[in-house]
């Protein structure tokens, strides 16, 4: 169910879009994920009422984007770079030394359900490579201690 | 005539905004193709059509094109069999095979995969990649369609003919890059009443049909002959396949004027009924309590001795063909030979006739009703009565820019995900006049939903406001009169208006309200087009041939009844001996002195008239065992042996009903020959023939002869393309699957070569009786205006014999407006007793707001109501809510 | 960033207001005349783009006009750059080329990883529409002008014009044929533009200080200057704006400070991760549009990722060729079947697992995944590293397969 504050949210997307209310789709997703981390199908139910659409309709849009989660994730979720500069500058050993402290590999939710680790495509940091994207900001020039540092203040 | 040379050859082509990949398949050439469609066009996606073009004749590099997104131009210069483009459309193919699974061997699909047949025609055959494929889990997609997703090649075309082209929102593509996913939001049955076309759009074996699996037989396997869906009344051509004695599934076949490349779920699942343990195989003779096997000749000398004594009346039936109609009239006499309906059912049918021969224009033809500018639909619930005509009101409804203004926006006439894009979903006016909601609600224009009278009141209205000699109906509610207005004012401007009526509201002021209206578009200056909806597959049929009442026969002391499905007990109550001449074993036949087995329509043939007045001929597909016989065998076999065989039979209807003059013209006649070969009804590749009967016999048994048409129970016989109306399969050397058909057509997605359409009821300059504007409708006190309701799955009982669809059909209801609910004490799901015409029925209440206030909405076929609706019942709240 | 008045101050909208005095043919021709090239990786001019558009009473209304701030291309930066520190600047280039064109609308389409961009942006729309510079009646001239930003979701492919039209109408954002052109059939079916954040920036300039002036800023016949960006190991790797036509040594070694101390330079792709690669010989062209071509590569955005000698050419391949495939929107066959192929084949050599026939398979596919026979230009974009790497890495790839795995590293790649 969505909370009072969602419906709103999301109809002020739609109001956004005047007439093309299919056009708030990605937005009203959003929503969701901003306050819930990620879409479950319930979640993607009723933001495809709000929109007048189906859920089928709501879902082929919804897993195109990679930024969109459609499985539940951790407290914070990190997205590391591993495209091209960042592949040059170092993102082996990130992605290495994350693997050894979490025992886990890409795709994976560590135990205590703080942290999701995923791939990510080129962030546009590239000049301070390599680079990621945690919770939605952005942290470059990274080195395995500076990511420890950077973890340790997210609970 | 413009040219275009291909690998050197000038060739001429048909046409204007053709694309390349169309002029190409319409020469002749074998240019491969996944995502391209006739009825869906180009969107670009798979590039399996690529072709080189030229610049000119000194240009030898030139270019790498998709045909099917490229516009053929006059003097343009080709080539399909430059080695680049030959290699390319090969590595097409094996790029999608490198995750397809290569389970031919056990795919349904297998022998007429087009998938399969491409990879032969580009030439790929090494598998060069060598890692894993990805693999996805499948749905249970509901009773019709199995879903196979590692089979797929990611050509589109699923959705985008469940929901570009049908309008379906339950079946998507979800995800990216090499992980893409065709199917639903989560497993359940899909929706839309076309979803079974997935089975013959899919290219490979995604999508394919779950009822056909149970009892699975490959393509080449298949004894097939060209048929006629008898499930409603638009007539649409099928290719029912059997093997063994059954019948096993039920393919489109390609008919230009009637039903194009698709047919709804009812026609392609409901066939079930024929091959039930239900059926009737031999004679049955009454003894005492009991109905006992008996032979031919007993059961004849039984009903020779029947139709002596006393008064007797045979009543024909409006689903069974003009044969086995008109040898039932021959064999009782013309003044005791009924059409089989009650006098008001058939004065609609006698009324839908009259209007259709007053239009000034024959019905039109399925691609003239897609070209609709405006459509009023009046009293119809086409998804539900007449499905095939929903589809393509839906193709009318949607407003494609036309060639100027797409040149004038640079858009190719065929790119149809462009065209949508500029169309932005813009739709023709669509009028709905009905009593309930619809499945093209979403489409209307304007939705009107009231009682029949009402609907009558608003067509006249709007008749009286474009043609001021029309009646002038003067105590219309505000808001009514000022829909009419609108309608007008919009009709007024129509080019090509469609009005669409017929006999499911079951008002005659409907049907004469419509026919003023149709006349009053005549008067203005477009050309306006007229669509009847009839209830059975030959409705119009028996409305051409008449004949007396079923009441008027029912009183009769012997009666011989064709086809007593369609009868309740209660309408002929007072015979002392029944003859049944029935497929399966029913209420009537189950109480009848004789019952005779009659054959289904895939065990004969025969014409059938359909709504818009065209005759087509089905044909036999395979030879049941046991004693059946059709209708007219029957008759005939009561007679002593009348006519030699069909063509006998038609030519004598010809003769002596001016009104069948031109069905000798419909198909070749049994004597037709192709360098004095039948056709065959089994392809060049059957198997088994020789094994089927070895438990029996070592001798293989000599194929039943067909005396009826020039169609063979064999493999053996002419292979060359037969003419139209017999083509029994769409096959030709590297085509197997059913994209076949454009092999067969004057020019890719035009009609098939030679084929002609027999119209028997046409315009004849008769005018209708002025009309009376009906009173408006007032409520009862105490009484609800018990209205049908119509079901896909539910109101046709023979498709209720296949257990999908049963499963799929409502339960039994009554639908209320919440007001009149809350009046009567009803709530939601709650149970009501329902008193109709004498009888009570016990059913739960669905309240909807849709429903006219005042009266109720009771689903036909489902709840039996033993009075024909429109009728008034009273309700009383069930005891156990 | 400066706020609306430290820009104002500087000459901000001082271009706005020479446009508003101009007509739209006007507007167009002075840009035309300036010879703007779309920064966006093709290059096409601006001003002929924009003329393209059906104007006038006639024309079917409303238009849009679209700004491509997705930069989801690896190695590319420099439209973060001008988003975040100057939005004003991208904000007049909107309302100007908006008019240019008649439309009442517009849309920032920006990647969701630019949240602080997006802000900045939000922000600086709020002080411009409060000043005048957007809203209804703009600065008195009749003209109305909304601007709405939307985030995206991740995907690439939304970068692609097209693509982009598709998610703002919050459908699959899979590209549409081309033709029809946006100009034409674009959002919501309607007459539109789409151009890149550094393409509208110029704008204001060309309009304040004239054509020629524009032209002068350039070392070569395309107008203006460029944001030129450098990454990889590169002493001070970042995006400058130079003239347009900056030799390709002179950003290498001045601006980004040469290789970083034990690194050689071994190749380098110059305009982000769809272009070929251009070798230590090519260090003396120009970087403009027409140079880059001839030099067998493109000047795409002009940002361009350092290929050392100590990085292998295979790996950096797998990372640049993986990135295209899980990008591949999935609508054409090459593209979503082809890419990945490409990828393991890659990954096989990087492996150890290298057949001999990989090499020529990988080549096939470079020319079977070329321009015109994809549906749109992600796939011809991604055969541009590998086509180019097999041409002058040859030998790495051989050595792959004959050494059984990487040269650079024993151990095999995740
Ligand atoms: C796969 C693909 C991705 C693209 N991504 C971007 C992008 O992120 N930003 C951009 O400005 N242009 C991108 N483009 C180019 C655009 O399609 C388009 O040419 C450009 O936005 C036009 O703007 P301009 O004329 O101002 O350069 C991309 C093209 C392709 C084929
Ligand atoms: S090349 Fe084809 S599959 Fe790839 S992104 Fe473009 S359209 Fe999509
Ligand atoms: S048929 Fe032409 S691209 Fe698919």
């Amino acid at each position: 169910m969505l909370t009072e504050a969602e419906r709103h949210e999301i109809e002020e997307e739609i109001a956004a879009v005047r007439e093309h209310t299919r056009a708030a789709v990605v937005e009203a997703l959003k929503v969701v994920q901003r306050r819930r981390g990620w879409v479950s199908d319930d979640d993607l139910g009723d933001v495809a009422t709000c929109l007048g659409l189906t859920r089928t309709e709501v879902d082929a849009v919804a897993t195109f984007y990679n930024k969109i989660f459609r499985r539940q994730v951790g407290r914070h979720v990190l997205l590391i770079c591993d495209s091209v500069t960042c592949w040059i500058m170092g993102y082996h050993d990130l992605l290495e030394h994350l693997r050894a402290k979490w025992g886990m590999e890409l795709g994976e939710t560590t135990a205590d359900n703080r942290f999701t680790l995923l791939p990510v495509a080129c962030l546009g940091l590239c000049e301070q490579a390599p680079a990621m994207l945690l919770d939605g900001e952005l942290y470059g020039n990274l080195t395995p201690a500076r990511l420890d540092e950077i973890l340790a203040t997210h609970a | 005539m413009p040219t275009i040379f291909i690998d050197g050859k000038e060739y001429r082509y048909e046409g204007e905004g053709k694309s390349l990949l169309e002029v190409c398949l319409s020469l002749g050439f074998d240019v491969p193709y996944f995502c391209w469609h006739p009825a869906m066009h180009a969107v670009g996606a798979c590039r399996q059509c690529a072709v080189k073009v030229f610049t000119d004749a000194a240009d030898t590099r030139g270019k790498i094109v998709m045909s099917c997104m490229t516009a053929a131009v006059d003097g343009m210069r080709v080539s399909i069999d430059d080695p680049e483009v030959v290699d390319f459309r090969a590595r097409v193919i094996e790029w999608l095979m490198i995750n397809h699974p290569h389970d031919c061997a056990v795919c349904d699909e297998g022998g007429e995969c087009h998938l399969q047949d491409m990879t032969v025609m580009t030439g790929h055959v090494y598998r060069r990649y060598r890692f894993d494929k990805r693999t996805y889990r499948n749905q249970d997609l509901g009773p019709f369609i199995h879903h196979e997703m590692n089979r797929c090649i990611q050509c589109y075309r699923c959705v985008r003919f469940y929901r570009d082209y049908a309008d379906g929102r339950d079946l998507d593509v979800f995800g990216a890059h090499d992980h893409v996913y065709f199917g639903r939001f989560a497993d359940g049955a899909l929706e839309s009443p076309f979803s079974g076309n997935l089975v013959e759009v899919c290219p490979t074996g995604v999508f394919t049909d779950k009822v056909f699996k149970g009892q699975y037989a490959r393509k080449w396997d298949l004894t097939t002959a060209p048929s006629v869906c008898t499930l409603c009344g638009h007539g649409c051509n099928i290719l029912p396949g059997a093997r063994f004695g059954t019948l096993r599934r039920v393919r489109n076949r390609f008919n230009h004027a009637v039903n194009s490349y698709f047919i709804c779920d009812r026609g392609r699942y409901g066939f079930q009924f024929v091959n039930g343990e239900y059926r009737v195989r031999t004679p049955l003779l009454r003894e005492g309590d009991e109905l006992r096997a008996a032979s031919v000749d007993e059961a004849l000398t039984r009903i020779r001795e029947l139709l002596q004594s006393g008064s007797m009346a045979g009543i024909g039936s409006p689903r069974a063909s003009v044969e086995a109609n008109y040898a039932l009239r021959a064999l009782v006499g013309a003044e005791r030979f009924s059409h089989g309906l009650p006098e008001q059912q058939f004065a609609l049918l006698a009324a839908l006739l009259a209007l259709q021969r007053s239009a000034m224009s024959p019905s039109p033809t399925l691609p003239e009703v897609e070209q609709a500018d405006a459509v009023i639909i009046l009293g119809e619930d086409l998804a539900n009565t007449a499905p095939r005509l929903e589809l393509a009101v839906r193709q009318a409804a949607r407003i494609i820019p036309d060639e100027l203004e797409a040149a004038a926006l640079g858009i190719l006439p065929f790119d149809d995900a462009a065209l949508r894009e500029a169309a932005q979903g813009a739709t023709h006016p669509l009028f709905l006049c009905v009593t309930g909601a619809t499945s093209l609600d979403a489409l209307a224009t304007v939705t009107y939903r009231a009682v029949p009278d009402e609907l009558a009141r608003l067509a006249l209205a709007v008749a009286h406001r474009l043609d001021a000699s029309a009646p002038a109906v003067t105590d219309l509610a505000e808001d009514v009169a000022a829909l009419a207005d609108r309608m007008a004012e919009i009709l007024r401007n129509a080019r090509r208006p469609l009005l669409i009526c017929g006999a499911s509201a079951g008002s005659l002021a409907l049907i004469a309200a419509a026919g003023r209206l149709l006349a009053a578009l005549e008067a203005g200056d477009g050309s306006p087009m007229l669509r009847t909806v009839a209830p059975a597959c030959n409705s119009m049929g028996q409305a051409l041939l008449g004949g007396v009442s079923l009441e008027e026969a029912a009183t009769a002391e012997t009666l011989i009844v064709l086809d007593s499905e369609q009868l309740r007990p209660a309408q002929i109550a007072g015979a002392k001996q029944i003859v049944c001449l029935d497929s399966l074993l029913t209420e009537i036949s189950e109480r009848a002195d004789t019952v005779l087995p009659a054959a289904t329509f895939a065990e004969s043939a025969g014409t059938l008239v359909g709504s818009d007045g065209l005759a087509q001929r089905f044909f036999q597909v395979f030879v049941p065992e046991g004693e059946i016989r059709t209708g007219w065998q029957w008759c005939d076999a009561l007679m002593a042996g009348r006519w030699a065989n069909l063509d006998a039979l038609i030519t004598e209807i010809a003769t002596e009903s001016p009104a069948f003059a031109r069905i000798c013209a419909i198909a070749p006649p049994a004597d037709f020959r192709i360098l004095e070969q039948k056709v065959p009804r089994q392809s060049h590749r059957f198997s088994g023939r020789t094994a089927m009967t070895a438990n029996v016999s070592v001798n293989e048994p000599p194929p039943p002869d067909d005396p009826d048409s020039p169609l063979a129970f064999s493999m053996e016989g002419a292979q060359k393309r037969p003419p139209a109306p017999l083509v029994p399969r769409f096959w030709t050397p590297g085509w197997n699957s059913a994209q076949a058909v454009h092999k067969f057509q004057e020019e890719v997605g035009g009609p098939l070569r030679g084929s002609e359409i027999h119209r028997v009821i046409e315009p004849d300059g008769s005018t209708l009786p002025p009309v009376t504007v009906p009173s408006a409708f007032t409520p009862r006190e105490g009484e609800l205006l018990i209205l049908p309701a119509y079901h896909l799955f539910g109101t046709e009982p023979l498709s209720m014999l296949t257990p999908g669809i049963a499963e799929l059909a409502p339960a039994p209801y009554l639908a209320l407006h919440p007001a009149d609910a809350a009046r009567l004490g009803v709530k939601a799901g709650g149970m009501v007793t329902l008193t109709l015409g004498g009888t009570t029925h016990t059913l739960s209440a669905a309240l909807r707001d849709d429903v006219p206030r005042g009266a109720a909405l009771l689903p036909v076929g489902i709840v039996d109501s033993p009075v024909p609706l429109p009728a008034w019942g009273t309700m009383e709240r069930g005891r156990h809510a | 960033m400066p706020d609306l008045r430290e820009y104002e101050q500087a000459g901000g909208y001082a271009g706005l207001r020479v446009a508003l005095r101009m007509t739209s043919t006007e507007v167009q021709g002075t840009v035309k005349a300036a010879n703007l090239r779309g920064r966006g990786g093709a290059g096409f001019p601006t001003g002929v783009k924009w003329s393209a558009v059906p104007l006038g009473e006639g024309a079917r209304r409303p238009k849009y006009l679209v700004v491509n701030a997705d930069e989801m291309e690896p190695g590319v930066m420099k439209d973060r750059i001008l988003l975040e520190g100057n939005p004003h600047q991208l904000i007049e280039g909107i309302v100007i080329a908006a008019h240019a064109i008649e439309a009442e609308h517009a849309f920032i389409f920006i990647r969701l990883a630019y949240r602080e961009a997006a802000e900045r942006l939000r922000r600086a729309i709020e002080e411009a529409a409060s000043a005048g510079y957007l809203g209804a009646n703009i600065l008195g001239s009749g003209l109305n002008l909304d601007i709405a930003v939307h985030r995206s979701a991740g995907r690439y492919i939304c970068g692609e014009e097209t693509a982009l039209l598709n998610a703002l109408e919050g459908k699959r954002p899979i590209p549409r044929a081309k033709p029809p052109f946006p100009q034409t059939v674009g959002l919501w079916g309607q007459p539109t533009v789409v151009n890149n954040v550094e393409t509208l920036c110029c704008v204001p300039h060309i309009l304040r200080h004239g054509p020629e002036w524009f032209l002068g800023l350039s070392r070569s016949s395309d107008g203006g200057t460029k944001l030129y960006g450098a990454s990889g190991r590169v002493r001070r790797p970042g995006v400058w704006e130079l003239p347009m036509g900056t030799p390709l040594r002179e950003i290498l070694e001045e601006h980004a400070g040469g290789m970083r101390e034990g690194y050689q330079l071994r190749g380098l792709l110059p305009g982000g991760a769809s272009t070929d690669f251009l070798t230590p010989e090519h260090l003396d062209i120009p970087m403009d549009f027409g140079s880059v071509t001839q030099a067998g590569s493109r000047l795409g955005t002009g940002t361009m990722v350092v290929l050392d000698d100590q990085t292998c050419p295979v790996s950096m391949l797998i990372s640049l060729e993986q990135f295209f495939a899980r990008e591949s929107c999935g609508w054409c066959t090459p593209c979503r079947e082809g890419l990945p192929w490409v990828v393991r084949l890659l990954r096989a050599l990087e492996n150890g697992d290298g057949r001999s026939d990989d090499v020529a398979l990988l080549e096939a596919h470079t020319r079977l995944l070329g321009p015109g026979r994809t549906f749109c230009a992600l796939a011809p974009g991604a055969m541009e590293p590998l086509q180019s790497a097999l041409k002058y890495f040859h030998e790495d790839f051989t050595r792959h397969i004959a050494e059984r795995g990487c040269p650079w590293r024993k151990a095999p790649v995740v």
